[in-house]
């Protein structure tokens, strides 16, 4: 946000929080030791608001939790927002010194009264209204989201409404109040930051930026093409149009992960050529042409993987990996090699050192430092440099050349609409033993993993469909139909139902979902879901 | 401030405790239930020192510093004390995978088979309910780690706590279940501080019983957890090539010594693939 790719914060401002807003984000299983160091706070006298459809064990632990309707968060926040205004807990000063667009966002927010937000959104008018009064007046607030927020076809926007807020109160740039996205996955930050995102360098740097492309391609020897490349979604997209013949696919399965399954194993299976490189022959690598074993990130590489605080970390390797398997960056190098280009030196620490050299958010750390200081926060500009609790400090200086800007959004409701035959809304998360579509969790057993391909009912939608509580059902979306247990769960709200995507080989949750994309992030409304139940007997 | 201790005056931070003050001169105090990561709860009393014009021993891992504090912590008293304390918990549990406890037994010449052979013991049948961690009572010195991890001091589970009294006085879950029936998330928080062995990753549990367990062999290797993007710093306790325990540092601010289910034992997909 503001030009950087990363959460403002660190988890030390969390347990030094008055004030924790979890929004479509249920920590308490997703990010389970991240949620030790809420409660740290909660146990001190924080208080904890959760704003999610679902009463999750995260919302369990709440002060307030607000059950809105799926997909309706911009509604909830410019209701917010507007409420904000109202009560006077705005920081006009900040917004005046540190911000642009917010008369446009004013006006935007204005229809959103307490009482239009409770129409639209289902939240009742006085939750809203704490919720506005609670964050308004807060000192350190730190203001939380994950996929409830992004997995939707309008994720930027939804991100936006609330980076509004924090614009709105002055509660971004300064210790102990931010702006924090979980990260689903152990280094889907460091990723983003080593330019895996279609217009960037490393180090968050822009393929348009002539000067940034000038710089790598001094070091590297070639030319960089100055345009974006595709996103996962848009890569589909070119499958679809026949513009995309070829894909090498690095740790991923999207035969299984991607919304709308039928349609992505259709795609990865017309493809001319389709490389995978995983530690499992997962469904993707079954669809392939060439299969290249790779060895773990647990216990088997070394390198640097980077957290939902910006904290970059050291990985190290304790044996050998197994069979023929060999480290992503001996496969690639080796690739590389074999298309005519020497990579370099495959020491993970030379090519960190060459990241370094390249990535002023990283130019400070060393190895060294790494092990010395248990990891090290980035921008971290040169080896005096501590690295940074949180970004946007900049924000409070007395001028500021670069503003944050409003962006005033409007609500648009999920694409996947409700219906009469369709008259459900399925929405989808993680469960605590589990991860993604179950490629590591399915490895070990639990008691925790007892009842993971139920899908999850309010025993008023079970009475009025005929399901019985542990009864069998056919669960149809408009793309397609899976059969399962039906379990009822009285933190369900009627017209509510819950399922996961970590046992696709049993249930296919994916077969329902709709792969309708935020144009911006490229990410699918897994969150929406318009599902009919059918009995079976 | 300044206090004293085995005959020294030293400078001391206000708040610390006699065990902080003890520790930066260097003397070795023992302990069973005190825990970096936790609050002391003061029940082993293997800790006890002698303040001057204090009536009764103090457990340094509690006491705070005062000044002009004039404290013993080798005195015949002392001594005394936690020989007694050891003698009594030798006596009734089952110390043989708790190193420490065996070192202090050696160190006061605590002779835990004085009261005989029919003194009473807490010996019972091993638990094992899970595939993940097996629980062994007949281990247990009751030092209350595991409840604390398990409840406000970390996990804030509270699937475990004391039930009973005196002699009777037991770890347990809500009515004594299972623990697939209980609360327990499987978090392994409360096997990271359990200073006995009492509780056990079952990895472990399995190895020692086929008599494969070789600690004296295993490397220890720090990294960060596969799975979501909190960052969590996970020790990789490894033995012929393959991970036998998980464990994360206590000093690393990430976790404080914690893990959730997954970090902790969810490490087996990488020991299920088979080379090509």
């Amino acid at each position: 946000m503001f030009g950087a790719g990363g959460g403002t914060s660190s988890y030390e401002e969390t347990r030094a929080a008055d004030l924790i807003v979890l929004w479509g984000s249920n920590a308490r299983e997703a990010h389970p030791i991240w949620f030790h160091h809420a409660l740290k706070a909660k146990n001190r006298g924080a208080k904890l608001i959760v704003v999610d459809p679902r009463r999750t064990p995260s919302a369990q632990w709440a002060d307030l939790w607000l059950g809105l309707d799926v997909g309706t968060d911009i509604p909830l926040a410019n209701a917010v927002a507007r409420e904000i205004l109202e009560a006077g807990f705005a920081d006009i000063e900040f917004i005046g010194r540190a911000t642009s667009g917010f008369e446009a966002f004013r006006e935007s927010v204005q229809p959103w009264t307490l009482e239009e937000g409770e129409r639209v959104t289902g939240v009742p008018a006085d939750a809203i209204r704490e919720l506005a009064h609670s964050y308004g007046s807060a000192t350190n607030a730190q203001l939380c989201w994950t996929l409830g927020i992004t997995e939707h076809h309008n994720a930027v926007d939804n991100v936006f409404a609330l980076i509004n807020l924090a614009l709105l109160t002055g509660k971004v740039g300064k210790w102990g109040s931010g702006l924090q996205p979980l990260r689903g996955q152990n280094n889907v930050q460091g990723g983003g930051d080593m330019g895996a995102i279609p217009n960037k360098l490393p180090g968050g740097q822009d393929v348009a930026d002539d000067a940034a492309r000038a710089k790598f391609e001094a070091a590297w020897g070639a030319s960089i093409p100055p345009n974006p490349g595709l996103h996962l979604s848009g890569m589909f997209e070119a499958m679809e149009h026949g513009e995309l013949r070829a894909a090498y696919v690095v740790g991923e399965n999207p035969a299984q992960g991607e919304a709308d399954q039928a349609r992505a194993e259709r795609l990865l299976s017309g493809l001319d050529h389709l490389v995978v490189q995983d530690i499992f022959l997962t469904r993707t690598a079954q669809l392939a042409d060439v299969v290249l074993p790779a060895a773990a990130t647990l216990g088997e590489a070394e390198g640097t993987v980077t957290s939902s605080e910006r904290r970059v970390q050291r990985v190290r390797k304790a044996y050998a990996a197994p069979g023929e398997a060999r480290d992503d960056i001996e496969i690639v190098y080796e690739l590389g090699r074999r298309l005519g280009h020497d990579l370099g030196s495959t020491k993970p620490e030379d090519v960190w050192n060459e990241c370094r050299s390249l990535s002023p958010w990283h130019a400070g750390m060393t190895y060294a430092r790494l092990e010395e200081l248990g990891g090290i926060q980035w921008p971290c500009a040169d080896e005096s440099d501590p690295g940074a609790l949180f970004l946007h400090g900049r924000l409070w200086d007395d001028v500021v050349e670069d503003r944050a800007p409003f962006q005033a959004v409007e609500h648009d409701p999920p694409v996947d609409a409700l219906d009469d035959d369709f008259p459900l809304r399925l929405t989808t998360g993680r469960r605590l033993e589990s991860y993604n579509t179950g490629v590591q969790s399915g490895g070990y057993s639990s008691p925790l993993h007892v009842g993971g391909t139920d899908i999850l009912l309010s025993p008023a939608d079970g009475e009025r469909y005929g399901v019985a509580d542990g009864g069998r059902v056919r669960i149809v979306s408009r793309r397609g139909a899976v059969e399962t247990s039906a379990r009822y769960d009285p933190d369900l709200r009627a017209g509510l139902a819950f399922m996961n995507l970590h046992f696709p080989d049993e249930v296919a949750t994916n077969m329902l979902t709709i792969d309708a994309t935020d144009p911006k992030s490229g990410t699918a409304e897994f969150k929406a879901t318009a599902i009919r139940l059918e009995p079976v007997a | 401030m300044k206090i004293t201790i085995d005959g020294v005056t030293t400078d001391v931070q206000e708040g610390s405790t006699i065990l902080d003050a003890a520790r930066q001169m260097g003397i070795d105090t023992p302990t069973l239930c005190y825990g970096d990561t936790l609050t002391p709860v003061n029940v082993c009393r293997v800790c006890v020192v002698e303040v001057e014009r204090s009536r009764a021993l103090v457990p340094a891992c509690s006491r705070k510093v005062e000044e002009g504090m004039v404290v013993h912590t080798d005195s015949e008293r002392v001594r005394t004390s936690r020989r007694l304390v050891m003698e009594l918990l030798g006596s009734a549990v089952d110390l043989s995978t708790a190193p420490e406890a065996l070192a202090y037994i050696e160190r006061y010449e605590a002779k835990p088979d004085r009261f005989g052979p029919d003194s009473l013991t807490v010996a019972q049948a091993v638990k094992v309910d899970n595939e993940l961690y097996v629980r062994d009572y007949s281990k247990c010195i009751l030092c209350y780690k595991c409840v604390e991890a398990c409840g406000v001091d970390h996990q804030n589970t509270f699937a475990i706590t004391v039930a009973g009294r005196g002699f009777g006085a037991h770890i347990s879950t809500e009515l004594d279940v299972p623990l697939p029936e209980s609360a327990c998330v499987y978090c392994g928080n409360c096997v990271a501080v359990c200073p006995t062995g009492a509780l056990m990753a079952k990895s472990e549990f399995d190895l020692r019983e086929a008599g494969e367990w070789r600690e004296e062999e295993q490397a220890e290797v720090d990294t960060v957890c596969p799975y979501c993007g909190v960052g969590c710093n996970l020790t990789l306790h490894v033995q012929d090539d393959a991970i036998v325990k998980v464990t994360s540092p206590d000093d690393h601010d990430v976790t404080r010594g914690n893990l959730c289910i997954k970090g902790r034992f969810g490490y087996r997909y990488v020991q299920t693939r088979k080379p090509a």
